[in-house]
């Protein structure tokens, strides 16, 4: 065998001694630490009563006296909404302010760059924090609520809208009956969209700009109009060139949702994180949250790698 | 055949129409009937913003918990750490000495906050807080996060399966989780990790949860540099005689890092703005000191003005950083 093999294996051998040497020290101690903190490990905890409440459940009824597994179920299911709401919100303004920043007209190609400029510049937390702050002071109380739209009232307390069975209407403190968006959806949602948008006007403004200026010289002299233009030739070529970023993009509004803990909307990293404060189970608590968006994000790419393979040039 | 009616004054008119109608309140509640003095009378009875707020608690939101009358040392910490960052702008500054440059910058910048010599009270990093703790966690980040990601995108580059594996391994994790999850990570599980008796405090957990995060996604942006390297330039240097390591350090990364300067700003960028999310962990950052100046009663009702100051802070530094990372792609282009 040659010298070069030899050392080639070396170093392999060498790495994984390495990376085995890290992982059991580690293990040990914590083997040692959870002992002597008399912390059972293992995801029993899971089937015992979590004992607090839930301030948003979609789909699922839940209340204090079900499982820790159904409250983090609960997180979950909040998790996707709000990501695949704010998907398709900020895919919406994305695509609009992307489109407006190579707008003929100079005031409205401003107006949406200063836009991009400001939201990509400034901490996703900040944002939320701001739409949060701006929805619990900013609007009124119940009783003087904003009725921008009949059915439709914008107070401090949340969002009411109206149902297909019932319309809100004001009994008390606060409106009953209808649709509720909670302070904390709204804020996140918004907050979420909103950012992401920036990020993927810039995609779909690459995007385009990458589509030869034959291709749009051509569709000029068949005399489509500027709208079958952007939409029947323009995009659909660039959507080749758009989709493997915007997959990026869906990815990070995802992982982003998890800031929900920070202005109290329960999505999983917030139920987790009351998991883990209750029951001391710190490490099953970190696992579940990393299990869960690692399988978001496979998913995700799987979905996206699938479209991509359909618009791709065949 | 053109239109007779002129539809971009049209749309111009009606942008203009709708910028009023939102800018037209604004400007009135931000700057017309605004409270600048700090008095929290005044701001009650106001309906503009009260930016009063800001101007009462300037000193806790730029420099947190830190004792009072050493406020000047963290002040002048934070020109000199915002200095040295303006000097390593430059491009004249890219030589071998400026990591002498930062070291020393960096001693006096420790001195100055801990103290403990030179007639200096000793304090504890607990107390450290507001703008020169944001700037503290992104410039330690970025400092420990380059070398090691340099060595993760060789690895991954590396014709070593075991090698290349663990570092994707690495760097597909680490992307693939949110950032919470990693800080949760440093603050409720590193100390289960350490042998018994050792500890490492907060504000190091969460410098070590952001280095590793940091780490993963600059040796993407590395990569790409390696990548855009022709196979000749390897060529050329095996045949010069080097070994990898010689390869590596005098003929390819130089090249490798010059091409991945724009992308590589743009991935400070976002560490800046991540750091941030350690107010989740409970440290006392720029955006965590804001917040908890708005717990006082009196200032009650000032919260969009505090998070507008916060954004205005991030915006000022991240803009900057931004203008720097295109002129360089433009540089680059010509």
């Amino acid at each position: 065998m040659s010298n070069r093999k030899l050392r080639r294996i070396a170093y392999q051998a060498a790495a994984v001694a390495a990376a085995l040497a890290l992982g059991g020290f580690l293990l040990a101690n914590t083997v040692a630490n959870l002992e002597e903190r008399r912390i059972a490990s293992g995801f029993g905890f899971l089937g015992r009563e979590a004992g607090f409440e839930i301030g948003q459940a979609f789909f699922l009824h839940y209340s204090a006296a079900d499982s820790y597994l159904k409250a983090l179920a609960v997180g979950l299911i909040n998790t996707l909404m709000v990501s695949m709401i704010g998907i398709v919100l900020a895919t919406g303004l994305g695509t609009v302010v992307g489109l407006c920043r190579l707008s003929a007209n100079s005031f409205l190609r401003g107006l949406c760059g200063a836009y991009v400029e400001f939201m990509r510049n400034v901490p996703l937390l900040v944002q939320l924090f701001f739409w949060y702050a701006l929805i619990t002071e900013g609007l009124p109380q119940p009783r003087e609520a904003l009725n921008p739209l009949p059915g439709v009232f914008l107070t401090n307390r949340g969002i009411f809208l109206p149902s297909l069975s019932s319309t809100p209407a004001l009994e008390g403190f606060n409106f009953s009956g209808g649709m509720t968006i909670t302070p904390e959806f709204a804020a996140l949602l918004i907050g979420l969209a909103v950012y992401t948008a920036a990020f993927i006007a810039e995609i779909v403004r690459a995007g385009i700009l990458a589509i030869s200026r034959g291709q749009v010289e051509a569709a000029h002299a068949l005399g489509l109009s500027s709208f079958q233009k952007t939409f029947l030739v323009v995009m659909p070529q660039a959507l080749r060139v758009i989709v493997p970023p915007l997959t990026s993009q869906y990815l990070n509004l995802t992982k982003n949702s998890s800031l929900a803990v920070a202005i109290g909307y329960p999505d999983l990293v917030s139920i987790a994180n009351t998991t883990m404060n209750q029951t001391g189970q710190a490490i099953e608590g970190v696992a579940v949250i990393m299990a869960v968006y690692l399988s978001i994000s496979l998913s995700i790419s799987a979905c996206m790698n699938w479209y991509n393979a359909r618009i791709a040039f065949r | 055949m053109r239109s007779f009616l002129n539809w971009n004054a049209f749309l111009s008119l009606g942008v203009a129409i709708g910028l009023a109608v939102i800018s037209v309140p604004f400007i009135n509640w931000a700057f017309i009937e605004a409270v600048w003095r700090p008095d929290a009378a005044a701001c009650r009875a106001t309906t503009g913003a009260c930016w009063g707020f800001i101007a009462e608690k300037h000193r806790f939101i730029l420099f947190g918990t830190y004792p009072f009358e050493q406020h000047w040392r963290p002040a002048l910490a934070t020109v000199l750490l915002i200095g040295l960052w303006f000097f390593s702008a430059f491009r004249f500054s890219w030589r071998w000495w400026l990591a002498l440059v930062w070291l020393v910058g960096l001693a006096i910048i420790a001195l100055l906050m801990w103290g403990g010599i030179l007639g200096l009270p000793y304090v504890e990093n607990e107390r450290w807080g507001g703008l020169i703790l944001t700037l503290l966690l992104t410039t330690f980040g970025l400092a420990l996060a380059f070398p090691l990601s340099i060595l993760v995108a060789l690895g991954r580059r590396s014709d070593l399966p075991v090698i290349r594996a663990l570092c994707v391994g690495y760097i597909e994790l680490v992307r693939g989780v949110p950032l919470i999850s990693l800080l949760f990570m440093a603050s409720v599980m590193l100390p289960l990790f350490l042998p018994a008796g050792m500890t490492i405090d907060k504000l190091l957990r969460a410098q070590i949860a952001l280095i590793l995060f940091a780490a993963a996604y600059l040796a993407e942006v590395v990569r790409g540099g390696l990548q855009a390297i022709p196979r000749s330039q390897y060529e050329a240097a095996a045949s010069l005689g080097l070994g990898y390591w010689g390869q590596m350090a005098f003929v390819i990364l130089p090249q490798a890092l010059r091409i991945a300067v724009p992308p590589l700003v743009n991935t400070f960028i976002g560490l800046f703005k991540d750091t941030s999310l350690v107010l989740i962990i409970g440290l006392f950052d720029l955006l965590s000191t804001i917040k908890v100046s708005l717990n006082d009663p009196a200032w009650a009702g000032s919260a969009v003005e505090a998070y507008l100051f916060a954004a205005l802070v991030y915006f000022i530094f991240c803009y900057a950083m931004s203008r720097y990372s295109r002129r360089l792609e433009r540089k680059e282009a010509s």
